[in-house]
């Protein structure tokens, strides 16, 4: 912990407005350090602000920011609530607001990989307990009285040994001069005692949302703004050759049609043709005049029909590169009772939040200005102020609610279009995207193949595990969520294991999406796992459980790379893997109920995002291959508290129906290197007659608190893909599900 | 050219084209940003209002076809009985989680319940059916509406149990 006082050249005394900051470090340590405002920064101005994360009116209304981005993970709900535990105060007198984009003063400011908890919940919690301590300590100084007789009960401090009392705004002013305790050392509750953490707390944005305020990216104005839209080529990264600009000129509305060069990063600023105006409506229907002659590329004969001949023809070649070799596969194979081989595939598929990618943006005087409902604010900062051509420093980014995110706001292409737009047009400038837009210009989750084998000996234990995995990728370089772990499950718990890789090439751009890889690899491991256990006659869940073996954590898999500030992970542990298993078995009564003909039950399990999940699927299949699933089972372990459980209902069950929406409906299919799914109707998402029951449980064990944005989704997949095989006897090794191939009658 | 609209009770003057989307006369014209684009296409139900007590979907509704009708958006959706309780059934379960869609959700929600108060399971699903929800809010939804119609709703929100 690094900490030093700044008292250059400034007078003591409350009339100073002093900063207390507290903010990860890197290695999640903690920093603290004051900071003197400039003198201009009015000494008059109330709330009185005791550090980055805390102010205090003198009314005790207590302003607690929220770190990270809001894309519906409830995150701006939540990390206050930390804070707010550990101060003390009523949850009713807290106002929640969305930090400034200011990685100084936080930390890293980004939403994604479920790692908002992981990295905050602990330090957050001492950001609380550290102000409370000042707080105390400044009564105690105004009472004169030792700080051990000073108790704090909801955003007061009384003295034991009298009836005095002071409302935390009365010494905030105080408590702000005070030198802050060490962070490291400052006493925390115990848990037994929280009053806030641990309970329902609904949104703090709800009822605004509600309402119908304008509090999404989408919904900014600014004065003399205008609107604009940028059409790509199809075929990703494409270069303009030539556009009828004059003729879409002419059209209503129009100020400025022009073409955008692009930049050589194919993730930043793209080649395109912008149009801007008086209205959005005006300025997309004269997009429909434009006509583009693009230079499209090397990749525009990328389809995926080749593809998938090209893994075919992967799946027998020389491998590109070796993810995990263990013992000697075909030695067991050899010795093995039962051998199954088989090919599974996945689709490529879009993000498509609900909110279309938007952003607005003004420059003006080499300053900056950018809106945007991202989910990775920095990087957009520094990617737009390479484009453009201006310092870090002139860039400022206000982080906007995001309509839904799943890992496409991580990337921020719509920030460097509107900024570089709002520069070339000297005005302020919102961008949106159509629906069109955001599915034929996503960074989608890669499509994948894999060709597995495996043995099972004649005591019923899996003995070889062998994949090859065909994915997307150059020169041992895979696409951009579209490795494979060398600690994937099973792999990591059997003797004889080699799983290796071959890659296509393509220009289609990759990204994380909900639960990057997991996702895709859950579905293929989990359900030949389960071909593994019907074909030795075993039990689906007693083979994981016997795999799994007793509980101890797995050295190998500790440590590694995580986000930066994040730490090493640690290592996976089998028991607790064992405990989701054992409570989803007792919850949904598996082994143990008589279902009717044509309904079975799936199990699965999987380890992302630090979180354990095992879920089980009741699925029923008509003659006419229709699926209706009739019930969802879910035990999670995240380690030893559910911070906001409302949050973190919503969290498993929108991940668990997501996963279901992923196995039946979306793809994205691709030919002369073109998406061919542009709309919700042509791709395809979960409706509400279709969304089964789901009943939650979380396990505590004695674990740090992580993460619950990912880890609940892939396991919902195969296990229902499991539940599809029990109801029919048949296996389903392609995504999305082809209710044709069920079809008995 | 000028058309005069009722939206929540008031007279609009805008002066637009005749084929623009009401959706876009409220939110860009009118200021109104509660009603949502999601796809331009009456694929996703972000953009629904009432017409008349109708939910339709405003991003394909001809500015020039709405006539004298009477447009009902959210932000005036707490001016009807339905609409309280529904407001207040999204907001006791909480159950929004991005909230994008659920302006358009809670207008599909108010005219089912206003012409079928006592909604069976098939009937909410068959007037939600048009309205998607990235973040999969479908089950607090349904709650939701049961709520708003007075049933005695059981929401199951996670439990914990004590691991070894």
């Amino acid at each position: 912990m690094a900490r030093h006082r700044d008292t250059a050249g400034a007078p003591e005394g409350a009339s100073r407005r002093t900063f207390l900051k507290v903010s990860s470090a890197a290695g999640g340590g903690m920093m603290i350090s004051f900071t003197l405002p400039s003198l201009g920064e009015a000494a008059q101005t109330t709330p009185m602000g005791l550090n980055a994360y805390i102010s205090i009116a003198p009314n005790n209304t207590v302003t607690i920011m929220a770190k990270n981005p809001e894309c519906g993970q409830g995150i701006k709900t939540m990390l206050p609530m930390v804070i707010a535990e550990e101060l003390d105060v009523d949850w009713k007198n807290v106002r929640a607001e969305m930090a400034a984009n200011n990685p100084k003063a936080y930390g890293p400011q980004f939403a994604g990989g479920s790692m908002s908890t992981t990295m905050n919940y602990e330090p957050l919690r001492r950001v609380g307990a550290a102000t409370r301590a000042m707080l105390v300590a400044a009564a105690a100084q105004q009472w004169k009285v030792p700080v051990a007789d000073c108790i704090t009960d909801a955003g007061v401090i009384r003295h034991k040994g009298s009836n005095r009392s002071l409302t935390y705004g009365a010494v905030a002013a105080r408590a702000a001069a005070l030198t802050p305790p060490d962070v490291k050392t400052v006493a925390l509750k115990d848990p037994k005692d929280f009053k806030i953490i641990g309970k329902f707390q609904t949104g703090v944005d709800s009822a605004k949302v509600l309402r119908g305020e304008p509090i999404f990216g989408i919904d900014v104005t600014r004065p003399g703004m205008l609107y604009a839209v940028f059409e790509k080529c199809q075929v990703h990264g494409g270069k303009v050759k030539s556009a009828n600009l004059d003729e879409v000129k002419q059209q209503k509305g129009v100020k400025h049609a022009f073409i955008v060069e692009g930049t050589d990063n194919l993730d930043g600023l793209n080649p395109g043709v912008a149009i801007v105006g008086d209205s959005w409506w005006l300025v997309n229907k004269a997009r429909q005049k434009l006509k583009v002659e693009w230079d499209e590329g090397q990749f525009a004969k990328d389809s995926t029909a080749g593809f998938d001949a090209k893994a075919l023809e992967l799946s027998k070649a020389p491998a590109d590169t070796v993810i995990r070799k263990k013992g000697d596969v075909d030695a067991a194979f050899g010795s093995a009772k039962h051998v199954v081989e088989a090919a599974y595939s996945y689709p490529f598929l879009a993000h498509a939040p609900l909110e279309p990618q938007n952003c607005t943006a003004h420059v003006q005087n080499g300053k900056v200005e950018i809106w945007a409902p991202t989910q990775n604010p920095q990087p957009g900062l520094v990617l737009t102020a390479k484009t453009l051509g201006v310092g870090e420093g002139d860039v400022t980014v206000h982080m906007i609610r995001c309509g839904g995110g799943f890992g496409r706001r991580l990337a921020n292409d719509y920030m460097v279009e509107a900024a570089w737009i709002s520069k070339q047009v000297n005005a302020p400038v919102k961008l949106v995207w159509n629906r069109a837009d955001d599915y034929g210009h996503d960074q989608y989750r890669p499509g994948g193949y894999h060709y597995l084998k495996g043995g099972v000996d004649a005591n019923g234990k899996l003995t070889a595990w062998n994949n090859r995995y065909v994915a997307f990728g150059k020169g041992g370089k895979f696409t951009s969520a579209g490795n494979l772990s060398q600690n994937e499950f099973p792999g990591l718990l059997v003797d004889n294991c080699l799983v290796d890789a071959c890659l296509i090439p393509t220009g289609i751009p990759t990204g994380p999406m909900r639960a990057p890889g997991s996702n895709a690899h859950a579905f293929v491991y989990q359900s030949f796992l389960d071909e593994l256990a019907h074909a030795s006659g075993q039990d689906p869940l007693k083979f994981r459980l016997d795999i799994l073996g007793e509980g101890r954590p797995i050295a190998e898999t500790a440590g590694g790379g995580g986000p930066p500030g994040a730490g090493p992970p640690p290592a996976f542990h089998t028991g607790r893997m064992r405990g989701v298993l054992e409570l989803v078995a007792e919850m949904s009564g598996w082994g143990k109920r008589a279902l009717p003909k044509g309904t079975g039950m799936g199990i699965a399990s999987y380890y992302s995002h630090l979180g354990y999940f095992a879920e089980v699927v009741e699925a029923s299949v008509a003659a006419d291959g229709a699926i209706k699933i009739n019930k969802v089972w879910v035990a999670g372990d995240v380690g030893g508290q559910i911070i906001n459980p409302n949050g973190a209902d919503n969290q498993v069950v929108g991940g668990v129906l997501d996963g279901l929406s992923q196995a039946l409906h979306p793809k994205i299919t691709f030919a002369n290197g073109r998406p061919q799914q542009t709309s919700f109707g042509q791709s395809g998402l979960l409706r509400m007659s279709e969304a089964p029951p789901v009943e939650v449980k979380f396990r505590l064990t004695d674990f740090p608190t992580t993460g619950l944005g990912e880890p609940a989704l892939p396991p919902a997949i195969p296990a229902l893909c499991n539940a599809i095989f029990a109801a029919t006897g048949k296996r389903i090794r392609q995504l999305p599900i082809d209710k044709a191939t069920l079809k008995t009658a | 050219m000028p058309y005069t609209i009722k939206v929540n009770g008031k007279d609009q003057t805008v002066d637009v084209d005749a084929d623009t989307p009401l959706l876009w006369v409220l939110r860009d014209t009118l200021d109104m940003k509660g009603t949502k684009f999601g796809c331009g296409m009456a694929q996703c139900g972000a953009c629904t209002v009432h017409i008349d007590g109708n939910a339709v979907r405003s991003c394909v509704t001809p500015i020039g076809s709405v006539g004298a009708k009477k447009v009902t958006t959210v932000e005036a959706l707490s001016s009807s009985p339905v609409g309280q309780k529904v407001q207040k059934a999204w907001l006791d379960l909480d159950v929004m989680q991005c909230g994008y869609c659920q302006a358009g959700q809670m207008m599909s929600a108010t005219a089912l319940l206003t012409k079928t108060p006592k909604p069976t399971d098939s009937e909410i699903d068959a007037a939600m059916s048009g309205n998607l929800c990235r973040c999969a809010t479908y089950n607090r939804i349904r709650a939701a509406i049961k709520t708003a119609a007075g049933e005695t709703v059981r929401v199951a929100i996670a439990e914990t149990v004590k691991g070894a």
